[in-house]
This record gives C-alpha cells, sequence and structure tokens, in this order.
C-alpha cells in the first residue's frame, strides 16, 4: 500500500462506494480501506453471525434460525424510490447488472388506530377508508393541481407561487382535512415532522412528484429493494470501482491520519504502513474530532415468524405512524422485509421499528411501533448519533459523509454523494451511461 | 440483467445462462484465459485488470442447446482478500487457476475452492486450470499431483495456455457440458418470473410527470 494515489476512502458504506465508484471511473487512482473484514460499513447487511458479534459478543445465534448464509439484515431501514436518485446512479454507472430488485408490496399509514394502505392506484384510492366521499374529491383535485403544475406555464399555477407560498397555504386552498394533510404530508412526501407546513411549497411539490412517479413505475409501492439485503449496494458499487482500478483492503486498521506541515491531509497509516494520498474520503467513525453530534436515532431489528398484523399478509411493507397520531414530534417508521427478499430463513419476516430520538428512554419512544408487530421472536436494539462533519473538507481536503438519517429513502445520501463529488472535483455530478466495452456477445437473447 | 424476452437464439433450441466465476491468485492468468475465450485475444503485457471484467460467450453444446457464460473477473479484488460476496452469489460455475510455473499459486488455489464450498451453492461446478503451459520448461508443477487434487476434490481439470489457445475452449465446454441444465433451467426461469425488476425499463407515462 505504500503507494501514491489520488484519493483515499476510508469506509465502505453505500456513500463512500458510490463516491469510490464515480472517482474511479473518472480514472482517479483510489485505494479503499475498511477496518471490518466485511463491506458496507453502517450500510452493511449482516449475517447471523456478525449480528449477535455486533449487538451480543459472546453469545451464539440460537439454532432454531437456521443457516448462517440465509441472513442479510439491513442494520439501516431504508428503500429505493423507484425514480429516485439512487435507481439513476444505478443505471447509469451499470451497476445493476451485479443486483437484483424486487418491489415493496406495500406502503401503509398509522391513522386513529387503524392501519391503512396508501392508495397505489386510482381504484385503491376511491375505495380507501383514508378519507370520506367529498374529501376524496378535494383531494383529487389537489393531485391534479400537483401533477399538471409546471414552473413554465403560469396557466397552471391557479394563482400559487410554489417557489414562496408555504405548504399549509396550498392544503388550505383546497380544503384538505388535517387527517388527509398527515397522510400526504408524512406518508407520502415523507416528512419526519410537521415543519415542512410552513416552509415555500415547493419541496413538497417535488417529494409528492416523486412518489406519484415511483408508484407508477413498477405499481404496488413506490419502493423497490435489493435481494439479498441493502448491502449488495455498496458492494455493487465497490466492484464499480476495482473495474475501474480502485483498490481495495477490507479488515485494514486505520490508524492515522497523516497531515503536511500546511495542514493538509497527505496519507492513511495503518500499522507501519503509509499510503500517500491528496485527498481522504470517509464515514463520521472515522474522524472522531472532526464531526459533532446532530441528533440520535433508535432502531429496533425484529425478527418475526409472521407478516406484520393488518397488512394483507404482504411479504414486505414500509408502514407510517404519523407523529401527531402517537404525540411525539417525530414519525415512527417500520420497515418490513422477508425470505422473499433473500434476507432472512424462510417463513421468517424482518422488521426494523426506528425514529428520531426525543427523549431519554428511546425504547419506550418505538412502543407503539412494536406494538403492531404481533409476536417478535428476536429484537436487537441500536441507538446511533446521526453525525455530520463540521468543516466541509476544502481546507485540509479530507471529505466526511454524514450518517445514515431517519428518512425512509436514499434521497439524502444521494445529496451527500453529489454535494462530496463537488467538494472533491470542483465540478457538478454528471452521470453518463458508462460505456458498455464489452457488448459484442450480449445481443443474443434468452429464451 | 437486462436481456430478457423471447428474441430467437442462433440456433432453434434453448439457451441456458449461467454465472461464472474467475478464482486464482494474482497474475495466474485468469483475465487472459478470458479473453482468449470470448475474443480470441492474447497480449503479452497485459496489465492487471482494468475497465471490462464481466463478459458473456455462448457455446454451442448441440443444435439443441446453447449455454451462455456470463463471465465475472475478480476486478483485482482477490489481491487483499477483499472479494464481496455478492461474487460468490448465485454462481453455477467457478474457474479456479493457478500457474504451473509458481509453486504457490496451486496452494492458493485449493484455498479458493475452500472459500467457494463454504461460500458458493453447493451445486457449483468448479473446474482447476493450470494456466502457461506453454513455459513447460519452467514447470513446477506436477501434471499428476494437480490432477490427483482434482480428481479426489472432484473438479473438472485442464492444463490451459491463454497465449497459444491451448485447451481454452475444451476448458469452458466442458463445463458447459457439466452443468446440469434441465434442473437448472426450472430453477432459473421460476425466479427469473418472480423477482427481477428491469430498472433500464423506461418509466410508464401514464402520470406526466417525470421530474
Amino acid at each position: 500500500m505504500d503507494e501514491q494515489y489520488d484519493v483515499i476512502v476510508v469506509g465502505t458504506g453505500l456513500t463512500e462506494c458510490i463516491l469510490s465508484g464515480l472517482l474511479s471511473v473518472d480514472g482517479k487512482k483510489v485505494l479503499h480501506m475498511d477496518r471490518n473484514d466485511y463491506y458496507g460499513g453502517e450500510s452493511a447487511s449482516l449475517n447471523l453471525t456478525q449480528l449477535y458479534r455486533k449487538f451480543r459478543p459472546g453469545q451464539e445465534p440460537p439454532p432454531e434460525l437456521g443457516r448462517d448464509r440465509d441472513y442479510n439484515i439491513d442494520l439501516i431501514p431504508k428503500f429505493m424510490m423507484a425514480s429516485g436518485e439512487l435507481v439513476k446512479m444505478l443505471t447509469h454507472t451499470d451497476v445493476t447488472r451485479y443486483l437484483e430488485f424486487k418491489q415493496i408490496s406495500g406502503s401503509y399509514v398509522y391513522r386513529d388506530g387503524q392501519i391503512s394502505k396508501v392508495p397505489a392506484s386510482e381504484f385503491e384510492a376511491v375505495r380507501s377508508p383514508l378519507m370520506r366521499l367529498f374529501e376524496k374529491r378535494r383531494a383529487k383535485k389537489f393531485f391534479e393541481y400537483m401533477q399538471n403544475w409546471r414552473e413554465d406555464d403560469p396557466s397552471t399555477h391557479q394563482g400559487i407561487d410554489l417557489n414562496s407560498v408555504p405548504m399549509s397555504k396550498v392544503y388550505e386552498k383546497f380544503g384538505l382535512e388535517s387527517g388527509t394533510q398527515d397522510f400526504i404530508g408524512h406518508a407520502m412526501a415523507l416528512y419526519l415532522n410537521e415543519s415542512y407546513l410552513s416552509r415555500p411549497a415547493r419541496e413538497a411539490y417535488e417529494r409528492i412528484i416523486l412518489y406519484i412517479s415511483s408508484v407508477a413505475r413498477y405499481g404496488k409501492s413506490p419502493y423497490i429493494y435489493p435481494l439479498y439485503g441493502l448491502g449488495e449496494l455498496p458492494q455493487g458499487f465497490a466492484r464499480l470501482s476495482a473495474i475501474y482500478g480502485g483498490t481495495y483492503m477490507l479488515d485494514k486498521p486505520v490508524e492515522e491520519i497523516v497531515y503536511d506541515s500546511n495542514g493538509q491531509v497527505c496519507g492513511v497509516r495503518s500499522g507501519d504502513q503509509i499510503a500517500k494520498t491528496k485527498q481522504v474520503i470517509g464515514d463520521p467513525s472515522y474522524f472522531p474530532g472532526k464531526v459533532q453530534k446532530v441528533g440520535k436515532v433508535v432502531r429496533a431489528i425484529c425478527l418475526l415468524k409472521h407478516p406484520i398484523p393488518n397488512t394483507d399478509d404482504v411479504d414486505s411493507i414500509q408502514l407510517v405512524i404519523p407523529q401527531n397520531q402517537v404525540n411525539r414530534k417525530h414519525d415512527i417508521y417500520i420497515a418490513s422485509v422477508s425470505s422473499s427478499h433473500n434476507v432472512c430463513a424462510k417463513d421468517y419476516y424482518l422488521a426494523i421499528v426506528s425514529t428520531i430520538v426525543e427523549t431519554d428512554n428511546p425504547e419506550a419512544e418505538i412502543k407503539p411501533g412494536l406494538d403492531l408487530l404481533g409476536t417478535i421472536d428476536e429484537k436487537f436494539i441500536c441507538i446511533c448519533d446521526i453525525e455530520k462533519p463540521i468543516e466541509d473538507g476544502c481546507k485540509d481536503q479530507v471529505f466526511i459523509s454524514c450518517s445514515y438519517d431517519a428518512s425512509s429513502h436514499f434521497g439524502t445520501v444521494c445529496d451527500d454523494v453529489k454535494d462530496i463529488y463537488r467538494r472533491v472535483t470542483g465540478k457538478d455530478l454528471v452521470l453518463k451511461q458508462r460505456l458498455r466495452q464489452e457488448e459484442e456477445q450480449r445481443e443474443i437473447g434468452e429464451t | 440483467m437486462s436481456n430478457q424476452g423471447n428474441r430467437q437464439t442462433p440456433q432453434t433450441g434453448r439457451l441456458y445462462q449461467f454465472k461464472l466465476v474467475l478464482l486464482g491468485e494474482s497474475a495466474v492468468g485468469k483475465s487472459s484465459l478470458v479473453l482468449r475465450f470470448v475474443k480470441d485475444q492474447f497480449d503479452d503485457y497485459r496489465e492487471s485488470t482494468i475497465g471490462a471484467a464481466f463478459l458473456t460467450q455462448t457455446i454451442g453444446l448441440d443444435n439443441n442447446t446453447t449455454v451462455k457464460f456470463e463471465i465475472w473477473d475478480t476486478a483485482g479484488q482477490e489481491r487483499y482478500k477483499s472479494l464481496a460476496p455478492m461474487y460468490y452469489r448465485n454462481a453455477n460455475c467457478a474457474v479456479v487457476v493457478y500457474d504451473i510455473t509458481q509453486a504457490s499459486s496451486l496452494e492458493k488455489a485449493k484455498s479458493w475452492v475452500k472459500e467457494l464450498q463454504r461460500q458458493a451453492d453447493p451445486n457449483i461446478v468448479i473446474a482447476l486450470a493450470g494456466n502457461k503451459s506453454d513455459l513447460s520448461a519452467r514447470r513446477v508443477i506436477d501434471t499428476e499431483e494437480a490432477k490427483a487434487y482434482a480428481d479426489d476434490t472432484g473438479l473438472l481439470f485442464f492444463e490451459t495456455s491463454a497465449k497459444t489457445a491451448t485447451n481454452v475452449n475444451e476448458l469452458f465446454t466442458s463445463i458447459a457440458r457439466k452443468m446440469p441444465l434441465d434442473q437448472l433451467a426450472a430453477n432459473s426461469r421460476g425466479r427469473e418470473l418472480n423477482r427481477r425488476l428491469d430498472l433500464n425499463r423506461p418509466p410508464q407515462n401514464n402520470s406526466n410527470c417525470n421530474c
């Protein structure tokens, strides 16, 4: 490893692996290291042995759970928006070909003690118990307005400037009840709290349209999920990086970030070896003195032997519990996948209940979510700090990613990738379709 | 993964697709073997793998049967023991390569075989390839020794030369012949119908809002 690199990346989380892949494709010489002997860092999917080693050191997984290799348990509960930015990054880099995806079967919302499906079609909307008949008509007008709105065509604006008018005023104009606002703001726009109501409506508009176009993509829900767990995503981008010359070292302790006399980074030390570099990218866990805590998330990883009750017995769901339904400031999310996604043994289901911590007793805060799961076979609680870099890295050329937040999909991760890419390279990320140099045999199809 | 559908194959008959992974110590000629097999090329000064680590090649076994290999190269991730589990995932067959002029490379190959037995599908078909057979003057690994190991372990065995093309097609063809075709076709067919979403499919435009 005693060589000169353009960039050294530490930690193989998704953010780091996407950046490593993009920079290698750009022709940069990249060294990518991780202290763990597996890929993915905080965004890994663990097998049973790894999971027990992390949460219950010294304890063996119970044999009735089955084979180690059948498990790929996510640490961070997120799904991919079918029309989201991550899908673009996957298709443009051609990393999709290393992966297989499956739809998440439904998106649900909790209201007045009941679980209801978020309608995925006009047919479902008409039958949905979430709104009464007159409210449905008002909501229909609201969604028509949203879908027809064009920035450059004032005739579609109906006198509202989405760029300046707060979202609460838009709801008001269409006369939407607070329950409907809840459902739109939390189950579709996926806001974790109510602060969006007073901000310009444009952002909520973008989120609602992303949701609607994602549902339209494959039908059942806006979400898709990689078979074998989210940990496949960093592995896929790491492979992209390696194909373009990136060097990979797992199980490699990162002992020191080395700076020159001007305070600029110049190397990374592991043992008595120093790899030289001009830039370093990494996740917050490698830079304890350079990050600040901005919040905490509590997550309960639960193993079940049944689908989540009252969700039509489907194999995977997202369930949103809006904050005001349970007297909180932040929503509680439940993300559930199962053996049909190759993440656990046959007839098992995984559910992760999560929220942003508001009190000294985080585990009690997720109880309303846990109570919806029925019998829980095994439960692993983690309470994680959400960290952000203190500086933007332009001075010392050390660029630190943000922790994975409590949001339901990868929007903020992609924003972080684009932001770091801009700071590292000095230019905006433009996704180009990667050339397939090895296409000549591929026109032969399958029968 | 974008090639679904019912396009006709050159031969009428059935086409089977398999994921084939390459393993072996750095510089034993893994990429060169594939380059010879897929493009019938050889480059004496080929650098470590860069840029094209996903090739496909089809073999016609008879008039009714075509086998398509989707070949995954290690992309150098084997060097520091950093191959991802994704690499072994759903691999139907593997070529484990050693260099007949490097004594340590057969030992390495044996440890890769163990790794495959641990991580990959239990039904995986494995071939052991002793590459660089054109350099017989520098041979340090006896054919008999390697063959005995391959027989004991249930591996196909060939000594190959990517440079002269010796036994390269034979290696891949014999793998194709050893694949349990009927059984695999039934499994993979079910899987495709159930699971694969094509992310490259253009969005349906029923809501006119592709922002």
